[in-house]
């Protein structure tokens, strides 16, 4: 019959679309919100403003507030968001377990640590009130950018090489791995800030809340560098993913090499979180959540929610990020709570709504 | 044509041997059972004929290369594996299936992987599901998918783990049959772990018995005798025949002399 293959392949393809429309309109989404994150604050400025900006022919005052603060914040919001969304989508195959993310492997944990011995011990938190808004700066940031960087991806790194002495490690052993380390940086945190003192501790603390104003055009240029081969690599890997998602024996009798695709990913994912979480703080959930949104319209299909992932997570971070800017302005509220207090709503509300997971 | 030199595996090197010495082949357009109590390992077989437990002796060749000595994707495209159960899937019917594609796609499935999905679907009448999540099939349907994803890989040899321990008696039978076409359709060789004896003889042409990890016996319907399957599976059965299929009785009850 070949007509019924002929609908049958026609139907196919118009389910493709479906996907393809759901990241057209994520990804135009995005960038209307971004416009309008950018044309919102104390300052208001009308989005044709924002548009002249681009080229440079906005008002003086414009122009700086945009190139200076609103637009490295937004871009700051899309590559962070970008990062961690994807890392989270590929970590949730790879160890095959929902909860997955970043921070299961003490990316978040280890950043903190490092961030307080940084501050703490290294003396990189010298602090200055100078406003409510900013009530805490952190005036010698590299050596914390730094601390929090290596400790952000050294939980993993030993976890990798743990699993290299116990061949048969599987993704639980893993996952309990990075448990294990995340609650040694955890209780290093706390036994650093028993000892320091309160201006100490209050600028660890406002680190961990979390800033995407602390990135500057270079952290974005770094992080667009990063996101960009973490992507390709991901991309590359979409195949190997899908047949994951079938099972470790599956994936195997596929040609796939599971025990190296699951190790590079994992290094790279944490890796990627490590220099976001490194330059703006703790974000928590969207790494967890963007990728579950996303599922619920494309399926566990990483052709489709890797891309999607991405957008998602920018998304929902610069959503996010303006609210926190706009609800009680001038004071700026910390992105960590308020993309859980946005992003959990959201998630709850996709999840029992029992959106069709046709994917 | 498949030959299956000297396997030996043990998941530790001080352990218990869980197979050894298993040598067998199968030729092409045949349909072998494996065939063993719980432990035998059956399934071990599976996986070390498909290299995802690598074992510590032995080779296996299919239609004269050796496969320990291909890329794993070169592999992919020579032998497919359904394993015993497999994980709820929440992709499509469709996508499910294009995977088998995987070992031949390069950046992205062209439209001849499609084609070649449709056909297969038409084949296993699977149409009016194409486009349903895997995960809300019933076990039946969802088994054959898996067996459809495993066609899809044109492969020279199928391997599969009890395809019909998840299917009523129909679905058995269908699976089976629709096995044994495709098989003889594509010249493809199969190996089938099975636990029903009544099947194994009325849809496999050759029989491999595992028994305490080594080769019990190999060969047609002269192995599958009362004496065989009592020494593999410690019960006692009558083999009889109605209207030309031969039939199975097993005697839990009777005791049997070892």
């Amino acid at each position: 019959m070949p007509n019924k293959n002929l609908n049958q392949l026609e139907s196919y393809e118009a389910y493709i679309r479906r996907k393809k429309l759901t990241f057209v309109i994520a990804f135009a989404a995005t960038i209307i919100v971004g416009l309008f994150a950018i044309s919102s604050g104390s300052l208001k400025i009308p989005i044709p403003e924002v548009f002249n900006s681009f080229f440079g022919k906005a008002t003086p005052q414009s122009q700086i507030t945009i190139m200076n603060i609103r637009l490295p914040r937004v871009t700051a919001a899309i590559v962070v968001g970008a990062v961690l969304a994807v890392s989270g989508a590929v970590m949730q195959c790879v160890l095959q377990n929902p909860l997955a993310s970043a921070s299961t492997l003490g990316v978040s944990q280890g950043a903190a640590f490092g961030a307080a011995l940084g501050i703490i011990v290294f003396g990189g938190g010298v602090v200055n009130s100078d406003s409510a808004a900013t009530a805490v700066t952190i005036s010698n940031p590299y050596i914390v950018t730094i601390c929090a960087f290596l400790f952000g991806s050294l939980s993993t790194f030993v976890v990798i090489l743990l699993s290299q002495f116990k061949k048969d490690l599987g993704p639980a052993g893993l996952i309990l791995a990075g448990v294990a380390l995340s609650s040694l940086f955890t209780g290093g945190s706390t036994l650093l800030q028993y000892f320091a003192d309160e201006t100490k501790i209050s600028s660890v603390v406002f680190w961990t809340f979390g800033n995407l104003g602390s990135a500057g055009w270079t952290e974005i240029l770094i992080l667009t560098i990063v996101l960009f081969f973490a992507l390709v690599y991901f991309l590359l890997n979409r195949w190997n993913y899908n047949a994951m998602e079938s099972g470790a024996d599956t994936a195997k009798s596929l040609g796939v090499n599971t025990r190296r695709v699951m190790l590079v990913s994992m290094g790279i994912c944490s890796l990627a979180s490590a220099v976001a979480v490194s330059f703006v703080g703790i974000i928590s959930f969207v790494g967890l959540v963007a990728p579950h949104i996303m599922r619920r319209f494309v399926g566990n299909d990483y052709r489709y929610l890797i891309p999607c992932s991405a957008v998602a997570g920018s998304l929902l971070l610069i959503l996010a990020d303006t609210f926190a800017r706009l609800i009680i302005a001038p004071v700026i509220l910390p992105i960590g709570a308020i993309t859980s207090f946005l992003g959990a709503p959201l998630f709850l509300y996709l999840l029992f709504r029992g959106f069709n997971s046709n994917g | 044509m498949v030959e299956v030199s000297n396997i030996s595996f043990a998941y530790d090197k001080s352990d218990r041997k869980i197979l050894e010495d298993i040598s067998f082949d199968i030729k092409q357009n045949e349909c072998i059972a494996v065939l063993g109590n719980n432990g035998a390992g059956k399934s071990t077989l599976l996986k070390c004929i498909d290299r995802i437990c690598t074992p510590d002796e032995g080779i296996v060749m299919v239609d004269g290369k050796n496969v320990y000595k291909m890329s794993k994707t070169m592999m992919a495209q020579n032998i497919a594996y359904v394993p015993q159960s497999s994980t709820s899937i929440n992709m499509t019917v469709f996508d499910s299936i294009l995977l088998g594609r995987k070992p031949y796609i390069k950046w992205d499935a062209s439209s001849e992987d499609r084609q070649i999905v449709s056909d297969i679907i038409h084949k296993m009448k699977l149409e009016d599901f194409a486009l349903r999540t895997v995960s809300r099939l019933s076990g039946g349907e969802a088994q054959k998918v898996m067996l459809a994803r495993a066609l899809a890989q044109e492969p020279k040899l199928l391997l599969l783990d009890e395809p019909t321990s998840n299917l009523d008696p129909r679905n058995q039978h269908e699976v089976l049959q629709t096995v044994k076409k495709i098989a003889r359709e594509n010249n493809i060789c199969v190996a089938i772990v099975i636990h029903d004896l009544n099947l194994a003889i009325r849809y496999c042409d050759r029989f491999v018995f595992l028994k305490d990890s080594k080769l019990f016996s190999y060969g047609g319907l002269e192995v599958m005798t009362p004496e065989n399957i009592e020494k593999v599976y410690q019960m006692h059965v009558h083999i009889t025949e109605y209207m030309g299929i031969p039939i199975i009785v097993p005697f839990p009850d009777e005791k049997v002399t070892d």
